[in-house]
Parts: structure tokens; sequence; C-alpha cells
């Protein structure tokens, strides 16, 4: 009894489906910025010397790092409303609970990243009379940046597929809009496949372009090794 | 003329005393090496010297005027906006050249003018640009750090530090990190400052060069003053038994 594919029905619905991916992208995208950004905080907020900073520093990016984003995204979504009146829509509970996760592991990679960098390269800055923070900013994360690329190209892949849990709270993203085309063709086979291809084709895609600029950066002599 | 003045200076790393109270005074236009066994602290003065080290206990004085504030601890406090003042005036080059690799030989020598000084690019430029001349670079300007061979990084470093208009030099072993066939060029132009009068300490081990290049010699041992006084008397006539045996170590191979 071999099986009869037919996807047929699944590119009938491809409105549904480009719809989705659009949303997806969206929500990927705002939590990517949001996530890079926040991440780059709490790196440094981690990285200080003062307890007051680090600790609680240490304490987001351990709580978002150990428990599942489904948690995370349920707590933000059903747990705000009932406990502190902020209700958001699924789109804004999903972009906040995608940033804040993901940036407990962009942090991570912040942190390796300038912490790879040689304790020769703070002394240089400082030799000329640079504060810490122009150290940082001109000497120190343009080179550690370089160095996290691949870890950072590997969280933002996973951000991407960990966003489909936004459709548990019925926001319309690509895996979403699967489960709709497949309730209604009764080709979930199908649908599915077709899903999972476009997720493919998509991270294939930005994975090379990330793979094209770390070739650049080693190629232009700007290399980081001495 | 005394520019620096440094009046009982300890520096401790865990439980090791690395500096047990040092009294230096340098005169502008004076030379000193300093010599020393490896763990003699001689690195460690000199990095307290810019504040790259915070000192344990003592004064450094610059220019008559006692930097920092009385604490609780024998450890002064100082301000980090005052600590910043000190290093854009004794300008520091290091064993490894610690140079930017992101950023071109004169980006290197421009870097501390742009950020530091916030010096307009066309103005930075060219007074880095003169800088890499002064060191025989000229025309490397536009080479990343990894396309130049330790000579040429070492030289990039002087001009980096000199382009900040330091009223005083230090060098911790500068050339220690090279071949010895690039030790030359690096000696040449640090002479060449040196006949320009510029105040420098220079932590080195090359002993020949120290005799011809520096005004006065110290040699360090465990943290302390051991022996100083002009070149001729420390290197030809040490009086101390511990700098007779760290010279003749020095010289065991020579021909």
């Amino acid at each position: 009894m071999a099986y009869q594919w037919d996807f047929s029905p699944v590119l009938a619905n491809a409105p549904l489906l480009v719809e989705g991916l659009v949303n997806t992208l969206r929500v990927t995208g705002t939590a990517l910025v949001f996530g890079v950004a926040l991440g780059l905080g709490l790196a440094l907020l981690r990285l200080s010397p003062r307890r007051f900073l680090s600790w609680p520093a240490g304490f987001v990016i351990e709580v978002f790092r150990t428990t599942p984003p489904l948690v995370q995204l349920f707590w933000f979504f059903f747990a705000l409303p009932i406990l502190v009146g902020i209700e958001m829509t699924p789109f804004v509970a999903g972009a906040v609970t995608f940033s804040i996760q993901s940036a407990s592991f962009f942090a991570e990679v912040f942190r390796a990243g300038i912490q790879s960098i040689e304790r020769g390269q703070w002394d240089g800055a400082r030799a000329i009379g640079m504060r810490h923070d122009q150290a940082l900013r001109r000497i120190i994360l343009p080179q550690a940046v370089k160095r996290m690329i691949p870890a950072f190209m590997e969280r933002a892949i996973e951000l991407m597929k960990t966003t489909t849990l936004i459709a548990t709270i019925s926001y319309a993203d690509l895996l979403f809009a699967a489960n709709e085309i497949s309730q209604k063709t009764f080709r979930p086979l199908e649908t599915y496949t077709v899903v999972a291809l476009i997720y493919f084709v998509v991270i294939f895609l930005a994975s090379q372009v990330a793979r094209l600029v770390e070739l650049r950066l080693a190629r232009s002599g700007e290399s980081t090794v001495h | 003329m005394t520019i620096l003045k440094v009046t009982g200076l300890t520096k401790r790393f865990g439980a090791t005393d690395v500096l047990r109270g040092i009294d230096l005074e340098v005169a502008r236009g004076e030379r000193i090496a300093i010599l020393g066994a490896s763990g003699s602290g001689k690195s460690t003065l000199l990095r307290c010297l810019n504040f790259m080290e915070r000192p344990g206990g003592g004064t450094i004085a610059l220019d008559g005027e006692i930097l920092g504030r009385e604490g609780r601890t024998a450890e002064r406090i100082y301000r980090e906006s005052e600590l910043i003042q000190v290093r854009q005036r004794v300008g520091m080059v290091f064993q490894q050249f610690n140079l930017f690799p992101h950023m071109t030989a004169i980006g290197n020598v421009m870097e501390g003018l742009r950020t530091v000084r916030g010096m307009p690019k066309p103005e930075a430029e060219a007074r880095a640009a003169k800088e890499l001349a002064r060191v025989g670079l000229a025309e490397k300007a536009d080479t990343y750090p990894a396309h130049l061979s330790g000579g040429q990084k070492q030289r990039v470093a002087i001009a980096r530090a000199l382009a900040m208009d330091p009223e005083m030099l230090l060098f911790d072993e500068p050339t220690s990190a090279l071949d010895p066939e690039l030790v030359g060029e690096v000696l040449a132009v640090i002479l060449a400052l040196a006949e320009e009068g510029r105040t420098m300490l220079l932590v080195t081990h090359e002993l020949g060069f120290a005799y011809h290049v520096a005004t006065r010699i110290i040699f360090l041992a465990d943290g302390a003053i051991h022996e100083q006084g002009t070149p001729d008397e420390v290197l030809k006539n040490p009086k101390k038994e511990r700098t007779r045996a760290f010279l003749a170590s020095h010289k065991q191979f020579s021909f």
C-alpha cells in the first residue's frame, strides 16, 4: 500500500504559507534584534566586577537558559495578565519571550567572545589613555564579534526554530499555517514536508550568507590572529 | 628637574610580595635601564608607573603632584579619569606589541588621537603618518599587523605611543619577543629617541644596549633596588655579589 503523495492541495494554500513565513520572519527578526542588544547588555553586566550588577544579570541568564521556552511563553502570555494585569498580543508575548530567551544565550556568546580577547589588547588600549568603554567599543568588541559569528549563527538558527512555539498561542506563523492547512486538506504529510522544506531553505540561505561574511573577513587581512 | 618620583612603592600578587618598597626619582631626559632576573619585579614596577597595575602601597608623583588620595588601607584611591591622564603622559611599549589586529598600521597609530583626543581624521592621519615615517615604516601605513614582521610590529607600537606626545616612555622588554635578526631595527629606533633627549625607562635583557643608551642602570632583585648607578659603575664594576652573578650569567656565552 504505497502512499499516494499529492502536494496540490498544499500548494493551493500557498498564500497562507507565505503569510505564515512572513510572520515567522517578523518574530524571528524582532527577537534577533532585541535579543542581540539585550544579550550584549547582559554580557557586559555579567562581566562587571561589581556584584550588584553581575549577579542579577547572571540570574536572568541562568533562568532563561534552563527553563523550557514553551513555559516561558505561557508565562508571559497567560500568567502576566492574571498576576500584574499586563496583557500582550500573541506577537508581543512571543517577541518578548524569544528576545529575552535568545538574549540569555547571546549573552553567553558575547561573554565568551569578549573573554577570548587577550589581555594585551586591553593593555594596548589602556596604555594610550582609553577609557574602559572606549576600549570595549573600539578594540575588544570588533575583534570579539568576528570570533562570535559561527556561534551567533548557531543561536539565530535555533531561535528561528524555537519561534514555532508561538503557534501554541494562536499566532499565525508558519507552523500555525501548517496546522490549518493540514486540517483543511487532510494532507498532513505533504503540508509538514513543505513547511520543513521552507525552514530548510531559509536557514540554509542565511547560513551561507554568514559563511560568506566570515570568509571575507578572513580574506581582507583583518584576521584577528596575530 | 624631576618628572617622576616614586616613594615606597609596593605590590603584592596573592601571597607574593613582588615589589617591596621602591624609591625612585626620574629626572627629565634621564634614560634608565632596569635589569634583573625574571621574577625580580621589573615588569611590575614599570606597569605600576602608568597604572596598568594599581600600586599596593607607596606614592607616585608626576611633575611634583602626588597621584590618588589616601584611603583606609595602604593602597591609595585613584580616579579612573586621573589615571587616563597619566597614561597619556606616560607612554608604554609592550613585549608582545599589543597592536590592534583589526586596524592597519596607520589605524593603530591614529586610534589614540581619534578616540582619546577626539582629533579630526585628516589631522590625525597626518600626525600618524609622521610618526610612522619616524620609525621608518611610512610605506607600511595600510598594512595590517598580521602582515608585518615582529620588528615592524614593534616599531608601529612605538609610533602609536609617540603619537600621544608622552613626556616619558616605558619600554617593557621591547625586543624579547623578536627573532635575533629583528632586534637591531627596534633598538635603532629606541636609540634615535634617546638621542632626542626623551625621558625613558627600559626593562631589557640587552646589556650591551643598556650600556650604550642608558644614563643610569637599576638592578632589581626580590622586588627591591639592589644596586644602581651609571652604566660603568653597575655593568663594569658591580659592587654587590648578586649583580655580579646576574651579569656573569648573561655574559656566560658571549665571545
